[in-house]
């Protein structure tokens, strides 16, 4: 199949947009000059991915080469279904985060708010670089700069605890893509001669058996954002970071640029016919399968919201990873259509853990009892964030869990259908009890007065927005099912 | 033996000059007073202007100064036979080395010098001695 | 108009003006220091900067004509007189020596004026003096003429070394004795050439040498003078009058003598294999390929190792530049176009990088009067231009994209692994690691430790022209005052713009080393090497 290639800028302003703001940021006079910058670049940076849509959904790419860096690779642009799926998200979910941050960062009085600021410009800028790429090298790039964009935020506090997990952080990511994802990168250069995606993969003919599966496990583990068992420690390690950081990067960007550059590479790079012929699909299907029940089993045992929500994430994200891996064609749809409902529901999660701690400062779960009579908007919005990613109709969740099932059928594998389902209990179990001892505990366990007490409007209504969406999605889950289903039949053929 | 000793012989200039090398190197290495190292390397220098000098040099060869080379009598004194003169050029050549033989050694000196302002000794040992303290 | 048909007539004659200026001006900074504190500062900036300008007209005429200029110093041709020739690698290596070394004295005007204080005079003539000695080195097409133009580079160097603290002068001797060495090494293999071939031209030994590959005298030749050049660019176990050389000296010194000694020396080193003796001699018939790219693997290993080790920042970057000897002359010993091209990439990208650490580590001097690593403690809030240049800088070293430590590494990588050199391979990255721990140290320090005030001079007498200082006097009750000490005191501007500009080129040469690799490198490497 081939498709129609548009030539244009945009894709290059789109991942611009947001780095240009930060000169505004810095030199900002005020407060509100510098969050007008911020959310001024959200909007525009959200206009052009919106204008190049109707493009894509006619089938067409948009593509953009600004630097030949080497004679036959540049840094160029590619706009396709699935990176267009991607950066819808990220993009979308930036201007909310943005209006978040200012009502957290505010109502705590962080210090060092314009650094904040700049370097969660220049993280967005990096996301989207990363949905657009045209080529690994590229891809390879943006996440590199958001790795290094993200230290700041993740260690905002500057202290012991900040230090250390900064430094875990940084360790499993650019350990991770230095030791493992370069070299691959490198080998699959030597071997293919070429690192741009292609949509059925450039490794078919090139490579053996043993060193095709070599290459996928350094991919998947040097991608350590994906946070695929053992790789996963520096999520649960980053939760030091303040909630949006956290609700942004680490339920929506980080993990899912780690989530996307996987697919990525095992779509465009080393291709679905070799993961079927050498039989590395079942290997990463048995990984990903692992990191699901395990993670999901750790969940239940974290009394701190963020760290219970952190490993949930780690759960959720290797859904994307055996998503493709069963390499049917629902599967494929399911896992790439997870990445947009997952980062609703999880989004939404995090803003109320965000929320909480503003309002009462708790962080620990066991100290939530009756909170619902406090901030009954904010549980509100976690029962329905929780029902999205438990999968529970009617929110977006749901869908996404759908066609994984359906995929799962498809492909033969009895036994992934049962981790599905196995670990959607499980979900069940790590959310349900937050909600229950929110609203429905005796009044003598009651820790909070039964007085309504939201936390201030600029951290509410983000909530209530990424909520409504969740259960919006279930009822009109476009364009994101289009853009999965025109991805997967590129990829998949027919 | 008799032509061992009749080779030797013949080359005596360039075993000078690698013997010359190797004291000098050697003295570079192994020396401990700084003054001494200082005197090895003008040695090592030396007896690469020695090898030069002897390039140039040739058995019966006479200056190159060419009498009526400039043509004007040249009826009378044929063209000059490059066989007759010894080769200038590495004798020229030697004449800016030993320019930066002088400065080299110049500023040796002057590092010694201040060398031994700051530590009172020139002895190697001393001094890594007194870095240690 | 007749300002530029003045410019036009010079323009012949520019090979000549880009060493002639320098030097010349070196007497006349030298002199009038001797009345004046300020005059050797300007005479010597001017000079850089028409050396810099005429370097980049050069390079633009090269690229452009793709003809290589052959200037006849009094014009007398070759082989009998000394030709000039600049070609697509000399003028790029007189790009890097003479921007580096314009950029390094504009942004060391203060330390100078306070480290040489009535010295001005002596100190700027010796600056231009070890400039134009580099540039010479690059741009001659003479054998012996490089041996004096490399004595003229290195004793100036050891005099600048020399001035540095109280333990400079011994570490200065020891340089000087090894330095010795070597040049006088490449001197004796000069002299051997000369009796194989009868020339000292360059090119001319070059276009006899193939008519006798397997005279004794000529591998004789090859391997003194390698090992003279070795000696010089301090590769593993050469390497031992480095690391002392370069910390005990001044930053003004080490900003110019640290990024350009070594990369020239590999210059020239490129320039004999390449040029001088063929690539065929060099890769074909001696076979050393194997040889050079194993004492680059055990000196990339040990300079990391040993960088891992120390405390004070100036040593860990000497031992880093250890360890990027390797990775160039490794990288050319690999003996194929993408390992060649990446040596050379290198030597540009890393002259660039080493020349923005150094002249951070002037920077930091300034602002602290300390040079040891607890100084940095807490920059990121009190000079965060300065710590983003610096920071962009590291990871150029380390390697992380998009800067341009990332795209040589990949060339040598790429050229690792199609001549088979896994070993090499991991030496790159087994490097890369440790730097990123190194560095990671630093900018940890700088980011968590909060800021201790120093008792130095210098703080106070420059406080008040500092970058956004005022005008964030008055904006604080709009910001949050920060924990850790958020008053912004940046360097001063005439440091704080060429030590910007310099990061900054870091990121643009790794965006362009695609044309810089299509349009000068390629044209560098015979079309023999595939």
């Amino acid at each position: 199949m081939l498709m129609e290639t548009v030539f244009s800028i945009k894709p290059v302003f789109a991942v611009l947009i947001s780095l240009l703001a930060i000169p505004g940021i810095i030199s900002s006079r005020t407060q509100n000059i510098r969050e007008t910058w911020t959310l001024v670049a959200a909007g525009i940076k959200l206009l052009i991915i919106l204008s190049m849509l109707p493009l894509i959904l006619d089938g067409k790419v948009v593509s953009f080469t600004l630097f030949q860096v080497f004679p036959d690779i540049g840094i160029s642009f590619r706009v396709d279904a699935f990176g267009m799926l991607f950066a819808l998200v990220a993009s979308s979910l930036w201007i909310v985060t943005s209006i978040y941050s200012i009502g957290y960062m505010r109502s705590l009085d962080e210090h060092s708010q314009t650094r904040y600021f700049s370097f969660f410009a220049a993280a967005i800028s990096a996301t989207i670089g990363v949905a657009f790429s045209a080529n690994l090298l590229t891809l390879y790039i943006f996440y590199e700069i958001l790795s290094l964009a993200t230290f700041p935020l993740v260690t905002h506090h500057q202290d012991k605890e900040a230090r250390s997990s900064g430094r875990k952080y940084l360790f499993y990511i650019l350990g991770g893509s230095i030791g493992f994802a370069l070299p691959a990168m490198m080998i699959t250069y030597h071997f293919t001669g070429t690192l741009d995606f292609a949509p059925h993969g450039v490794m078919a003919g090139h490579i053996n058996s043993g060193l095709a599966l070599m290459i996928s496990m350094m991919f998947l583990f040097g991608f350590a954002k994906v946070g695929i068992m053992p790789m996963h420690s520096w999520l649960p390690a980053a939760m030091v970071a303040p909630t949006p950081v956290s609700a942004l990067l680490h339920a929506v960007a980080v993990v899912k640029v780690g989530a996307f550059s996987v697919v990525r590479v095992f779509t465009g790079i080393i291709g679905t016919s070799v993961l079927a012929d050498f039989n590395i699909s079942t290997i990463v299907c048995v990984i990903a399968s692992f990191t699901i029940i395990i993670a999901s089993l750790i969940a239940l045992s974290q009394d701190e919201l963020k760290r219970r929500l952190a490993f949930s994430t780690i759960g959720q994200l290797s859904y994307i990873v055996l998503g493709v891996a069963l390499l049917s064609k629902s599967g494929m749809t399911g896992g790439m259509l997870h990445i947009a409902m997952h980062a609703f529901g999880k989004i939404t999660l995090f803003f109320c853990a965000g929320a909480i701690f503003c309002a009462t400062g708790v962080k620990y779960i066991s100290q939530m009892k009756g909170i619902g009579r406090r901030m009954p908007i904010t549980m509100t919005a976690f029962l329905i964030g929780s029902l999205s990613v438990v999968g529970f109709p009617p929110c977006g969740g749901f869908i996404s869990k759908w066609y994984l099932v359906l995929g799962t059928i498809e492909s033969g594998n009895l036994i992934f259908l049962f981790v599905l389902l196995g670990s959607s209990f499980l979900n069940a179990a790590y959310f349900f009890p937050v909600f229950y001892n929110a609203f429905f505990c005796s009044e003598d366990q009651m820790l909070f007065e039964d007085k309504v007490e939201e936390a201030p409007l600029w951290c509410v209504v983000p909530l209530v927005i990424t909520a409504s969406i969740s259960i919006l999605l279930f009822f009109y889950p476009q364009p994101f099912l289009k853009l999965a289903s025109l991805a997967v039949s590129t990829i998949m053929g027919g | 033996m008799e032509q061992i000793l009749s080779f030797i012989a013949a080359k005596a200039n360039y075993w000078a000059y690698v013997i010359l090398l190797m004291v000098g190197l050697y003295a570079m290495i192994v020396k401990n007073n700084l003054v001494k190292k200082i005197v090895g390397m003008v040695i090592f220098q030396t007896a690469v202007i020695l090898f030069y000098v002897s390039i140039g040099y040739k058995t019966g060869g006479t200056i190159p100064i060419i009498i009526y080379g400039d043509g004007h009598n040249s009826i009378i004194e044929p063209a000059a036979k490059a066989v007759d003169y010894i080769n200038p050029l590495p004798h020229v050549l030697m004449l800016t080395a030993i320019v930066v033989g002088v400065a080299t050694l110049g500023v040796a000196l002057a590092l010694a010098i201040k060398v031994y302002q700051e530590y009172g000794t020139l002895e190697e040992d001393e001094i890594n001695k007194k870095i240690r303290a | 108009m007749t300002f530029f048909t003045t410019i036009f007539t010079f323009l012949p004659d520019l090979p000549a003006i880009i060493i002639i200026t320098p030097l010349l001006a070196s007497l006349l900074a030298a002199a009038s220091g001797l009345f004046n504190r300020k005059t050797p500062f300007l005479i010597a900036a001017a000079a850089l900067f028409i050396s810099f300008i005429s370097s980049i007209i050069l390079i633009m005429q090269v690229v452009e004509t793709g003809i290589v200029i052959e200037y006849r110093m009094a014009g007398w041709a070759a082989p009998m007189g000394i030709v000039y020739i600049i070609d697509h690698l000399s003028a790029l290596i007189l790009l890097v020596i003479t921007s580096a070394a314009f950029l390094n004295f504009i942004s060391n005007r203060k330390n100078i004026e306070t480290e040489f204080r009535n010295k001005e005079g002596a100190f700027n003539s010796l600056y231009l003096l070890f400039t134009s000695g580099l540039i010479g080195m690059t741009a001659t097409g003479d054998a012996f003429n490089l041996y004096v133009l490399m004595e003229i580079a290195s004793l100036s160097g050891y005099a600048l070394i020399g001035l540095g603290s109280n333990r400079s002068p011994l570490a200065t001797l020891n340089y000087l004795f090894l330095g010795t060495i070597g040049a006088t090494f490449y001197l004796l293999g000069v002299g051997y050439l000369y009796i194989a071939t009868g020339s000292l031209n360059i090119a001319d030994i070059a276009s006899i040498i193939p008519t006798m590959m397997n005279s004794s005298i000529i591998l004789f030749a090859f391997i003194i003078c390698m090992a003279g050049l070795l000696i010089k660019m301090a590769i593993f176990p050469l390497h031992g009058w480095l690391p002392n050389a370069y910390s005990d000296c001044s930053n003004v010194s080490a900003g110019l003598i640290a990024p350009l000694t070594t990369k020239v020396t590999i210059y020239i080193m490129i320039r004999i294999c390449l040029t001088l003796f063929s690539p065929e001699y060099t890769f074909n018939y001696l076979k050393i390929s194997e040889f050079m790219v194993w004492l680059a693997i055990i000196t990339i290993f040990f300079g990391s190792l040993s960088a891992l080790a120390q405390k004070d920042y100036k040593r860990m970057l000497c031992y880093i530049i250890i360890a990027e000897v390797g990775y160039m002359v490794g990288g050319f010993f690999l003996g194929n176009r993408i390992g060649i091209s990446g040596a050379i990439l290198h030597i540009v990208n890393d002259a660039a990088m080493t020349l923005a650490l150094f002249m951070a580590a002037g920077i930091f001097l300034w602002k602290t009067g300390e040079d040891s690593r607890d100084s940095l403690k807490g920059m990121f809030g009190k000079m965060p231009f300065t710590m983003a240049g610096f920071t962009l800088a590291a990871l150029s070293v380390v390697g992380v994209p998009p800067t341009c430590g990332f795209f040589s590494k990949w060339y040598l990588i790429s050229g690792g692994i199609a001549a088979g050199q896994y070993m090499f391979v991991a030496a790159l990255i087994f490097s890369s690691l440790v730097n990123a721990v190194l560095f990671f140290r630093i900018l940890e320090i700088a980011h968590f430790e909060p800021f201790k005030e120093h008792n130095h001079d210098h703080v106070y007498h420059h406080s008040h022209n500092t970058l956004l200082h005022h005008h964030q006097d008055h904006h604080d009750e709009h910001y949050e005052t920060t924990k850790h000490n958020g008053v912004v005191k940046e360097a001063p501007l005439e440091m704080l713009i060429p030590f910007i500009a310099v990061s900054i080129m870091l990121v643009i040469l790794g965006l362009y080393s695609g044309t810089i690799v299509a349009n000068i490198i390629d044209f560098v490497i015979p079309a023999a090497i595939i």
